[in-house]
């Protein structure tokens, strides 16, 4: 008799849920906006009378995919980007019937190369990096060779003679992509033919400079960026790369390398001169304003100067802001409700 | 050996006993050896047991404190009331954080510039006014007196104040500037800052900032993802165990169902997840995030468990017992329900506490249906969004805070103490029904 009653409520219990409407909004997306996005709904919660967001960190891919998966509550209403949303995302959500969108840039993440704070101070220059950390290296002859570095000493001669060991995220982060881009393709391009390469034949220009070496140079650390500094913390001779809001949290443990004579600090990438450097995004469901509450209030709480401005709380988390006329301007399209374009 | 046995018929009486003499030492040596190994064994896993309990213990055990100022906060009537009327919207609406900003500055009158005062109002949680609102929201009568209330601490105090941030090194990358270890100081001769029991880790749902993040959150939410769990794999559990024990034909069809249950018990839980994402959430609706959608995905994973204990409970009952109860002209039925199940209950109820313990412990099945996520507010029943304790302790473990480290050590200490509950209330629930014959 009590199976049937249990049995029954549970049943009632799963219809129950299918018609159960949202309060909260839904957040998915990139694990790099996550501490920021999260900072976010909680003063949103706590400022004003709407339920707390939900957010979910997916990795920037994984948060595009729920986002286009269609219109309605069963989705997410936002989603969170460590890069731009791509034109065949905005195609898979037009197939969906994700029109509108509104796209909000909401600052900068410096990605550094971290050591432990006793070990020797590095001073980088893109071309190192790439050196250091490609899989095929080219000769200035036009060839690719295996990499045969070593040591940082054979990849530049005034660097230290200790063993290459780069910590670093696994590819299916969006740091682990950003710093192939940024730092190991900007290294790449610094060879004269490779640049004339990516004209002629780009598969093979990308293969070149994007593939990070497998024998143990480069080492796959996890998404766990707290680990790393531990990690290095106990090897003085490893490297790692993470998030800028790590060494901030970190700065008594580790330091972060210089790189192209940059030092990784907050003014220094706020201004654009640290090379490493990403810019952060989130995208709206323009369908879903209106229908789950507080949206829009949200987005107004992200792009208030209270938490994305010079002194604001997200500042506090390791945002680099945006200058102030760029604030202006995102914040003015966010308010508008500006429909994405491509 | 082999030469030993095929002499073993030509041998004689004496013979044997010498063979035997000359052999028990060394096999009473044997013996202790193998006495020993096994206590080696004991000691060495015990050993790691205590290396991870004991450093999970000494890491978390601060976190049952948190660092508090005691401000003196004026509660000026202009502030709290609008056109002179004080209600409870009017008390909400007020400016907090300039009242706790301009608070603290009472207290150092000679701290001037922008940057001194930022570094001063980073000494007291950025949760602290919503502190003092809770309080003038729950005591309206405090408005317009000028009260005495301890708040919150920032993250970074808490950790210098219990000593993980050591205030003796170079300032250069600590995180606290000697200019606040000055305040922090002087807010101790004054009395103005102690350790209190730290309610806000036992009752309030996750947070961004270190000295606001509870557990309680991901510990209801546990609660409720377990209870629909049990109420739907427990019955359902029962239910196969007898019937393909007591009632099923032995047949290809049983062997196959039986197969079958054997290999979903060994199935990697995340399958289960993408199950429960496809089916559950998107086909039949379920609401994401929710500890219903969790609990039925981890009750199919934890209905073979529960099946194959429940089918070796029933068949550790005598066959003896069933047919005593036929031969007094019990039906089947009748049998199984008043005289098997009651015996095997025990093991029923052992082998579905285990399946419970483990999905206790489970995160991947419920990343796939959003129960990974920040969730600051705290679930008021399955259809609310939540998160649990593992998944909790995964989060925390994730994030760049200092502070954050002894509150994932203390979420571990809660999700053990949690197993440890379920395991000795499956001790206690066997005990109760265990009966000999």
């Amino acid at each position: 008799m009590i199976k049937k009653v249990v049995l029954a409520a549970s049943v009632a219990m799963v219809f129950a849920g299918a018609a159960h409407a949202r309060d909260q909004i839904q957040i998915v997306g990139s694990s790099t906006v996550f501490p920021f996005s999260t900072a976010v709904a909680e003063a949103f919660g706590q400022k004003t009378g709407f339920a707390t967001p939900v957010v979910e960190s997916t990795g920037s891919g994984g948060g595009m995919k729920l986002f286009c998966a269609g219109v309605g509550t069963g989705h997410p209403d936002i989603t969170n980007a460590s890069r731009r949303i791509k034109s065949s995302e905005v195609e898979l959500c037009a197939k969906n019937g994700v029109a509108d969108i509104t796209e909000v840039k909401v600052g900068y993440d410096g990605i550094v190369i971290a050591n432990a704070i006793e070990a020797p101070a590095y001073d980088l220059s893109l071309r190192d990096l790439y050196l250091a950390l490609a899989k095929d290296i080219p000769t200035e002859d036009g060839k690719w060779i295996p990499n045969p570095n070593k040591t940082w000493k054979d990849v530049n001669a005034s660097l230290p003679a200790v063993k290459i060991e780069v910590l670093g995220p696994p590819p299916t982060s969006g740091t682990r992509d950003a710093f192939v881009e940024l730092a190991m393709e900007g290294g790449c391009k610094t060879f004269g033919w490779v640049k004339d390469l990516k004209k002629k034949d780009k598969n093979a220009y990308k293969t070149g400079c994007h593939t990070v070496r497998e024998d143990g140079g480069y080492v796959d650390a996890g998404e766990n960026d707290n680990l790393m500094v531990q990690k290095l913390t106990s090897n003085p001779d490893a490297l790692a790369i993470f998030g800028f809001s790590f060494l901030d949290q970190n700065a008594d443990k580790v330091k972060g390398a210089t790189v192209g004579g940059v030092a990784p600090e907050f003014e220094l990438i706020a201004d654009g001169s640290y090379p490493v450097s990403r810019a952060l995004f989130f995208y709206v469901k323009q369908a879903h304003i209106g229908v789950v509450p507080g949206i829009e209030e949200y987005v107004a709480e992200f792009t208030s100067e209270a938490a994305w401005g010079n002194e604001g709380y997200l500042t506090d988390k390791g945002l680099i802001p945006m200058s102030d006329a760029e604030r202006a301007e995102w914040s003015a399209s966010a308010k508008g409700n500006a429909k994405l374009s491509m | 050996m082999s030469g030993n046995r095929e002499g073993r018929g030509r041998m004689s009486r004496s013979d044997t006993m010498e063979t035997v003499r000359k052999g028990l030492r060394s096999r009473y040596a044997a013996e202790r050896r193998f006495i020993w190994y096994g206590r080696g064994a004991i000691a060495v896993a015990l050993g790691f047991l205590v290396l991870l309990v004991g450093s999970i213990l000494i890491k978390g055990a601060s976190v049952v404190t948190q660092t508090h100022i005691r401000l003196t906060v004026e509660l000026p009537l202009e502030t709290f009331s609008k056109n002179g009327v004080v209600t409870a919207e009017s008390i909400g609406a007020a400016n907090y954080v300039g009242l706790v900003k301009s608070s603290l500055r009472d207290l150092f009158p000679d701290v001037s510039g922008r940057r001194d005062k930022r570094a001063l109002d980073s000494l007291i949680s950025s949760g602290a006014p919503y502190e003092l609102r809770d309080h003038v929201l729950a005591n309206p009568e405090l408005v317009g007196q000028s009260i005495d209330i301890w708040l919150s601490a920032s993250d970074d105090i808490d950790m210098l104040d219990k000593g993980y941030i050591d205030r003796d090194i170079d300032s250069t990358g600590r995180r606290v500037t000697d200019k606040q270890i000055g305040w922090y100081d002087k807010l101790i001769a004054d009395g103005r800052l102690e350790r209190q029991f730290n309610t806000t880790f036992f009752t309030s749902g996750d947070s961004r900032e270190p000295e606001q993040a509870g557990i309680w959150g991901a510990a209801l939410g546990s609660f409720y993802t377990l209870m629909v769990t049990l109420l739907l794999a427990f019955p359902l559990g029962v239910t196969t165990a007898v019937y393909l024990e007591e009632f099923a034909p032995k047949n290809k069809w049983t062997d196959l169902i039986e197969v079958n249950i054997n290999n979903l018990a060994a199935v990697p839980s995340i399958i289960f997840g993408l199950l429960g994402l496809a089916v559950f959430l998107n086909i039949i609706g379920l609401p994401r995030s929710a500890p219903l959608a969790g609990g039925v995905v981890l009750a199919l994973m934890t209905l073979p468990t529960i099946i194959i204990a429940g089918r070796a409970a029933l068949k550790a009952v005598p066959p003896s017992i069933r047919e005593a109860a036929l031969g007094v002209g019990a039906s089947r039925l009748q049998t199984v329900t008043h005289h098997v199940l009651p015996l095997a209950m025990p093991g029923m109820l052992t082998g579905s506490i285990i399946g419970m313990a483990q999905a206790l412990g489970e995160t991947a099945p419920l990343l796939m249906i959003g129960m990974v996520a920040f969730i600051v507010d705290l679930p008021g029943g399955p259809l609310d969004p939540a998160t649990v304790l593992p998944v909790q302790v995964y989060i925390w473990a994730d994030s760049p805070e200092r502070a954050f480290v002894e509150r994932t050590s203390a979420g571990i200490i809660v999700l053990l103490l949690f197993l440890v509950v379920m395991n000795l209330s499956a001790v206690m629930l066997r005990k109760r029904f265990e009966r000999r014959w």
